[in-house]
């Protein structure tokens, strides 16, 4: 059974079809990366997986472990296992991170019938995460990404997925913004991810992070469909060749 | 105010029906003929066997309220309030007079109980983290007087307080046993010829608190009052003094309650601080009366007159409340900082829900030389509600140096309420400095969104964003106060967000 399964996806935003019938398929344990042109869907299909309200879903079915993710809440596909590192990460004065992230993992764990983790326990836990991240302790007593730069930003999210040992991560642009030093952090967070039972989705423009997380599947997105699957060799035939032969393949 | 019954409109539901306070008690109270004169006056004060003076005191007051009109400048709206349809005291009926608590009406203790009240004595919270510069010790403890309707029915830890010196009583009795403090400081903050409603207070007040705490003694404990209104159409105009002479220092918290009914209820105190040569008063509130239910029906009218006076050099006076009841809230606790180096503070959290409106702020006025005052309000409006803060910093002439530093952020949940800030800031001294911040902002959708991938429930992500924005205000309030705030933070907020 695939991990995560789409077929026929059709969605629209305010009356208008952005998805036109995606299909797409990803099996526990691989690292497949999405690339394709701005506007072709990419970041659409990541909120219709996690459930973002504002978009209507008009044919089509998501299985996420032989489950509807479809008849799930946001907060629901979370406890399932289910993560997004986001392409613009939120700021929330006022509440630390350390905070932020006991709120939300308990959450979790309480959804998911576990009992929560105490305070001691649970700082313990951040603590080592973020040491291995580069992280600074004092990032963690700051309010939520308030004033973070850009690459601090993308590490969080990085710390947040490694902190919640989701199934499915799907990071959107995660490369965004980052210098090659941070760049090469974050890759190094995803790497540490990789496992047999977790699957990763790499939503990007550019091959550049490819050279560091290296994905077992590549798919191009046109037009709201996905127009063509292979392997690495895909992105690099990309880089040289651009997205123009795929715009009249859609 | 059965006027208001029949202009109140219905409108679309929102989720405000929860009310957790909505119990009603059955016990015989003692009520004053309904309705508003000379009269009813002269019943209050025989009620409480007053002296002749503060009959006097009283009149002088109704005949200057008599000149007067409700002001209009709020931004709240209302029908008509009938001041000949309310009943101006009720006092529950003691079987016979009360020489000790237990022999309250069990009923009235039942009540407290469900309020989560402790009349008894208590020491609370044992081993609690002493506030920053606090004295530590290893038990803490709160003592109170509760007022039921009109009548305070029971002072906690009178004897203790008195050992330190501290006056801490029903302020029907201190006109009694200790006139002459009474009559030096009452109504010198809060004049019988002030606003409206302070007017009304001073005519036909009928219990509160009151506080001398003698030079240079630090009071032992916090002071706490709980109010409810409990009669059917009872006015509930509570009148409180408080004194911190020379050196001295004093905490004094202050929660509120009201059940349940469909028809508005009028309350309107008054409180009076006084602080002398270097002492210090921190007066925290927080006021949680029945703010109407979904359709915005019923709920209490809140017209407060708080106000400080920093008499002497170096005092201090700071007012943190938590605002998240009532139907219309017209308030604002100010300072007058008379004495030079005299300091006021203002933090407030203010919450509305369903249909509430709230007016609120604060006035600081720096009279002295080298006053500070220091202002920091959070509003939340929710549902359907209108939140607008209304402040005024101004320096006298004479008020060389004055600083004044404000921050005043709003909050919006959803897209049917409102939000307005409306700050007076008068300088006629050149050297004085005052700072005004303001923000506007709402809970986005992506804020939301963020929180909810996380794996938090809708509520739990509004809660956590919520407690952000206020979090710099309710650091002030007491330990024991700053959760129960959140709670009631949570419950008011229930079913705003979606």
């Amino acid at each position: 059974m695939p991990l995560l399964e789409i077929r026929n996806l059709h969605v629209c935003v305010e009356g208008r079809e952005i998805l036109h019938g995606l299909d797409l398929t990803v099996n526990a344990g691989k690292v497949h990366a999405i690339m394709g042109p701005n506007g072709s869907g990419k970041s659409t299909l990541s909120h219709v997986i996690t459930g973002k309200p504002g978009y209507q879903i008009t044919a089509g079915r998501i299985l996420f472990k032989g489950e509807d993710l479809l008849a799930m809440g946001p907060d629901q596909r979370a406890a399932k296992g289910l993560f997004l590192a986001f392409q613009y990460p939120v700021e929330i004065p006022g509440v630390t991170t350390m905070n932020f992230l006991r709120t939300a993992l308990n959450a979790q764990r309480k959804a998911r019938g576990q009992s929560g983790y105490s305070t001691p326990h649970f700082l313990k836990k951040a603590r080592t995460v973020a040491k291995q991240l580069n992280i600074p302790q004092s990032m963690l007593k700051r309010g939520v990404n308030v004033g973070f730069s850009g690459g601090e930003k993308k590490r969080n999210e990085i710390l947040q997925m490694a902190l919640f040992e989701p199934d499915l991560c799907i990071l959107d642009e995660i490369d965004s913004g980052l210098d090659i030093d941070a760049l090469r952090i974050v890759a190094d967070g995803i790497n540490a991810m990789r496992s047999p039972d977790r699957s990763i989705i790499m939503i990007t423009h550019y091959q550049r992070l490819l050279n560091y997380v290296v994905p077992d599947v590549v798919h191009v997105m046109s037009r709201g469909r996905v127009v063509k699957s292979g392997d690495k060799q895909l992105a690099l035939e990309l880089e040289a060749s651009g997205y123009a032969q795929f715009e009249d393949a859609a | 105010m059965v006027a208001a019954r029949e202009t109140v409109e219905c409108v679309a539901r929102t989720g405000v029906d929860q009310y957790r306070y909505g119990f009603e008690t059955l016990i015989e109270s003692d009520k004053a003929p309904k309705g508003l004169s000379e009269d009813t006056v002269r019943f209050i004060s025989a009620k409480k066997s007053e002296p002749g003076w503060m009959l006097e005191w009283r009149l002088q007051a109704y005949r200057c309220w008599l000149t007067m009109t409700e002001p209009t400048w709020a931004r709240v709206h209302y029908p008509n309030i009938d001041y000949q349809d309310i009943y101006y005291y009720a006092a529950p009926k003691p079987k016979k007079p009360l020489s000790s608590i237990d022999e309250i009406d069990p009923e009235i203790l039942k009540t407290y109980e469900k309020l989560g009240i402790p009349l008894r004595e208590v020491a609370i919270l044992e081993g609690v983290e002493p506030a920053p510069g606090g004295e530590p010790s290893a038990n803490r403890k709160i003592a109170i007087d509760a007022v039921f309707d009109s009548v305070s029915v029971a002072t906690t830890f009178k004897a203790e307080l008195k050992k330190a010196g501290v006056i801490f009583m029903p302020i029907s009795e201190a006109i009694r046993e200790y006139p002459d403090l009474v009559q030096k400081y009452l109504g010198t903050v809060v004049p019988i010829s002030d606003n409206f409603f302070a007017r009304l207070n001073s005519a036909v007040f009928s219990d509160g608190s009151f506080v001398y705490v003698p030079p240079g003694v630090r009071c032992p404990m916090e002071l706490s009052t709980y109010f409810r209104i409990n009669e059917r159409n009872t006015g509930q105009f509570e009148r409180t003094l408080i004194i911190a002479d020379k050196g001295s220092h004093v905490s004094y918290l202050e929660g509120c309650t009201a059940p349940q009914r469909d028809e508005n209820q009028l309350h309107a105190a008054v409180v009076e601080l006084v602080a002398l040569d270097d002492a210090e008063i921190k007066y925290s509130t927080v006021q949680n009366w029945y703010p109407g239910n979904s359709e915005g029906k019923g709920g209490i009218y809140n017209f407060v007159t708080k106000r400080g006076d920093c008499r002497g050099k170096h005092s201090k006076i700071s007012w943190t409340q938590v605002e998240t009841g009532s139907a219309i809230t017209w308030k604002y606790p100010s300072c007058i900082l008379r004495g030079d180096n005299s300091r006021g503070e203002f933090y407030s959290i203010a919450i509305s829900n369903g249909f509430q409106q709230v007016d609120s702020g604060t006035k600081m006025f720096h009279l002295g030389k080298n006053t500070s005052s220091r202002v920091i309000s959070k509003g939340i409006a929710a549902g359907k509600s209108r939140n607008t803060y209304r402040g005024l910093v101004s320096a006298n002439r004479n008020a060389a140096g004055a600083r004044n530093h404000t921050i005043c952020d709003s909050l919006l949940i959803g897209d049917k309420c409102g939000a307005h800030t409306v700050p007076y800031v008068e300088a006629k001294n050149s050297s004085a400095t005052f700072e005004h911040e303001a923000t506007t902002s709402k809970i986005s959708e992506d804020v939301l969104f963020y929180c909810i991938q996380r794996g938090m429930s809708q509520e739990e992500a509004v809660s956590l964003v919520v407690n952000g924005f206020i979090k710099e205000v309710l650091q002030k309030l007491p330990m024991e106060f700053a959760v129960e705030a959140q709670k009631l933070i949570s419950i008011s907020l229930e079913g705003s967000a979606g």
